[in-house]
């Protein structure tokens, strides 16, 4: 006896649920470890150890730290604008989050006779094709769009001079690398002709990654990482909060568990920003033997996140800060005008090269 | 056209990049720094006030407060002063070893500075790299004065106590390693695009305005003005060592970095000549009046006992007179105005800090540029705070 909702047997409904408690609580875990590893690894490149004293090697950092926050006082200054204060780091926190339903964080498992595409706003219908979101990539920019509102929000309503200057910042820089990122990616979707992310990635098979399907693809694909490290607030593009300058910017009023979320929203608009670079330009969650064995792909997949996050801390251990004119500059003269040379130079090679796995069938 | 109102933004004291209690109001159009008012005097601890009343021994570890990165450079020109004041001269032992710590201390306080610029601008593992170097130096001050910042060191007339055994081999390791530790530095910023877009062309101030505000030491160096007491004003027996006076050309923030970096490198050369030069002797000159006797005969003489006891309690007189000497500190040229009536006591001590005639010539440097570049002059100029309020 099968049961069936909206036409679809109820399993469906249940792998559903499951995957998002899966997914939500991988992006959990990673945004507080990544505190952590983000402490360790800077840590060691910079001689010291960093956390050390919470469990073997500091493994418990993370829950000490979140505790600590949970019971700290809140603290909203009297001149704050109460509502917009309160709201502010929800909504950056929140599409951080759900950016991560239409990302394939896998392959198709089958049990028996049903399919189960490992992403969370997909299913496969009765044919055994899947759909997911046909325009994935859309969900996510306009997503990472609404993350700014957070900060400025912040920065404006905590009545503070350092955090509207750090508001401020935050929104000139996130619109600016908005538009080269988004440039940058029409050279994907250039090639892959789809806007859907389960299409992209099957679409990269077998080693045909986007990031070396031809030299202009991989200029996209550095240039959209540095503008998504721009957009994400991540050094050397961290003036919204700028330490030494700012004193935290836009979070400089925030407390407890408030500045906590801005602190989570910021890791996890990381870990987005990597399994989307990840999904794009290095294939998703391809990789060797994935066609034998679907479940290694999970693995594959946030293997190649956690790399791209490794190298954004790395980053941060390495570079210092721009300064706000420069990065402007930067955006608008530099990786804009690149963008466009790149759209161009991916159509010409489309045009006479292909758009296909040259590459691959070089060595094939 | 849209109006635009000027935003006054209260910066410091409590501010990371202000190094210390210094507190800037800034008037803002945008991020545009319009004009900038430096608030002094929270770390005041009135050092010049308190000199009237301590004998001359007394006012040393007074000195070792002024600017606390570098207390044996403060130590060096107080002492020099008194001495000039009482026409010492200094075994030659004493003088070679209060060089080698002066340009030790040279090298601590570049480390600083170094650190906290580039962690101002950003770049954080610089900052890091460079404690952990002048922690080698702060070791090599523990065993040698006790103190790892506030050293008091240097007594008039020579040195407190001879130096440790093991001395040489300490600073041979720092000679031999430290050179490398600033090919580091400058791996990670003289090449960085990012550093030098921050770096060239910020905090520009020519020659002339330099000499005008009366910036003096590595900034003033940066614009182009090859002035530094150890060569052109020598003392303490400079004048037998062979080093580079490095000067910058652009006078602008990256000029002034290069102009230190160079600076190290120089030390350590002088360091080095020092050590070769460092020949057995007495460490104080025999002047007993003055000077303290060596603990061995405090310790088991009466005479000696009762030698140290005058000396310790009622100090010395010194002659009627003034006496005006300066050295070449880390952060510019500091100077002991010394004026004496004939007592135990100076009638008055001025000291001329590096650290606030620099930092007048702050609003000259920072105006038009923005708040990143106000805080990159910040640590440009090298300020610190107890130099400044004294």
């Amino acid at each position: 006896m099968e049961y069936e909702i909206l036409g679809l047997p109820v399993w469906y409904y249940i792998a559903m649920v499951a995957k998002v408690l899966v997914v939500f609580v991988w992006v959990l875990l990673t945004v507080a470890y990544a505190t952590y590893a983000e402490r360790k690894i800077i840590g060691h490149m910079q001689v010291r150890l960093g956390p050390m004293r919470t469990g073997w090697h500091g493994l418990l950092q993370p829950i000490a730290d979140g505790l600590k926050l949970f019971f700290k006082e809140e603290i909203i200054p009297s001149e704050a604008s109460t509502f917009a204060f309160l709201v502010a780091p929800l909504i950056a926190l929140v599409p951080a989050f759900i950016s991560f339903a239409v990302i394939p964080f896998g392959s198709t498992l089958t049990f028996g006779e049903y399919k189960i595409p490992l992403q969370i706003a997909a299913y496969a219908d009765k044919a055994g094709s899947i759909i997911d979101v046909n325009v994935g990539v859309l969900y996510i920019l306009a997503l990472s769009s609404l993350g700014v509102y957070g900060i400025v929000l912040a920065g404006w309503s905590s009545n503070s001079k350092y955090s509207l200057l750090g508001g401020l910042r935050a929104s000139a820089q996130m619109i600016s690398y908005e538009l080269a990122a988004g440039l940058a990616l029409i050279t994907v979707f250039m090639v892959s002709g789809t806007l859907s992310l389960q299409k992209i990635v099957a679409d990269q098979a077998g080693f045909g990654w986007y990031a070396w399907r031809n030299p202009f693809l991989f200029a996209a694909f550095i240039i959209f990482f540095i503008c998504s490290l721009a957009e994400i607030n991540r050094t050397p593009f961290d003036l919204p909060e700028a330490e030494t300058e700012l004193v935290s910017g836009f979070c400089t009023e925030y407390s407890s568990m408030k500045y906590a979320m801005f602190f989570m929203a910021e890791y996890a608009n990381m870990i987005t920003v990597c399994a989307m670079t990840v999904t794009l330009f290095l294939g998703g969650w391809h990789g060797p033997f994935t066609d034998a064995m679907p479940i290694l792909s999970p693995f594959y997949f946030i293997a190649k996140v956690y790399t791209l996050i490794f190298t954004c801390m790395w980053i941060r251990a390495t570079y210092p800060r721009y300064r706000y004119d420069q990065l402007m500059g930067l955006g608008w003269k530099f990786f804009l005008p690149i963008t466009l040379v790149l759209i161009v130079g991916n159509a010409f090679w489309i045009n006479v090269v292909g758009a296909g796995n040259w590459l691959g069938t070089l060595f094939a | 056209m849209a109006s635009t109102e000027i935003m006054t933004v209260n910066m410091g004291p409590q501010h990371p990049s202000t190094h210390g209690v210094l507190r800037l109001v800034i008037e803002l159009d945008g991020e545009v720094i319009q004009k900038i008012t430096p608030h002094i005097g929270f770390l005041h601890r009135g050092i010049e006030k308190l000199s009237e009343h301590r004998t001359y021994h007394q006012i040393i570890p007074l000195t070792d407060r002024l600017d606390y990165l570098a207390p044996m450079s403060n130590n060096l020109g107080y002492v020099l002063a008194v001495e000039k004041l009482l026409g010492i001269t200094v075994p030659e032992r004493a003088e070679t070893i209060r060089v080698i710590l002066a340009e030790l201390t040279r090298v601590k306080s570049h480390l600083v500075w170094l650190a906290c610029h580039a962690l101002d601008i950003g770049a954080m593992t610089v900052f890091i790299y460079a404690f952990r170097e002048r922690e080698k130096v702060m070791e090599l001050y523990e065993k040698l004065s006790g103190a790892r910042m506030t050293s008091n060191y240097f007594r008039v007339g020579g040195l407190s106590s001879e130096l440790y055994d093991g001395f040489e081999k300490d600073v041979r390791e720092i000679l031999d390693t430290f050179p490398a530790y600033f090919d580091t530095y400058e791996g990670l910023l003289t090449k960085n695009t990012i550093w030098l877009q921050r770096t060239i062309g910020n905090g520009f101030i020519s020659a002339e305005d330099a000499v005008d505000a009366g910036i003096t030491g590595p900034a003033l160096r940066g614009s182009g003005v090859d002035w530094d007491m150890r060569r052109d004003n020598p003392y303490s027996g400079y004048e037998k060592y062979k080093f580079v006076v490095p000067v910058g050309e652009k006078c602008d923030t990256f000029d002034r970095y290069k102009v230190r970096l160079v600076e190290m490198r120089e030390s350590i050369k002088i360091i080095g000549q020092a050590m070769a030069a460092l020949k057995p002797g007495p460490i104080l000159a025999d002047v007993p009046q003055v000077c303290y006797p060596p603990k061995d005969s405090v310790y088991n003489t009466i005479e000696g006992l009762i030698h140290h006891f005058k000396i310790a309690s009622e100090g010395f007189p010194a002659p009627e007179g003034e006496v005006y000497q300066a050295v070449e500190a880390p952060k510019g040229e500091l100077g002991y105005y010394l004026v004496s009536e004939g007592g135990n006591m100076p009638y008055r001590m001025r000291i001329r800090p590096p650290s606030f005639c620099n930092l007048s010539a702050i609003e000259k440097m920072a105006k038009g540029g923005m708040i990143a570049d106000l805080v990159a002059v910040i640590g440009t100029l090298d300020i610190v705070l107890g130099d400044i309020d004294r």
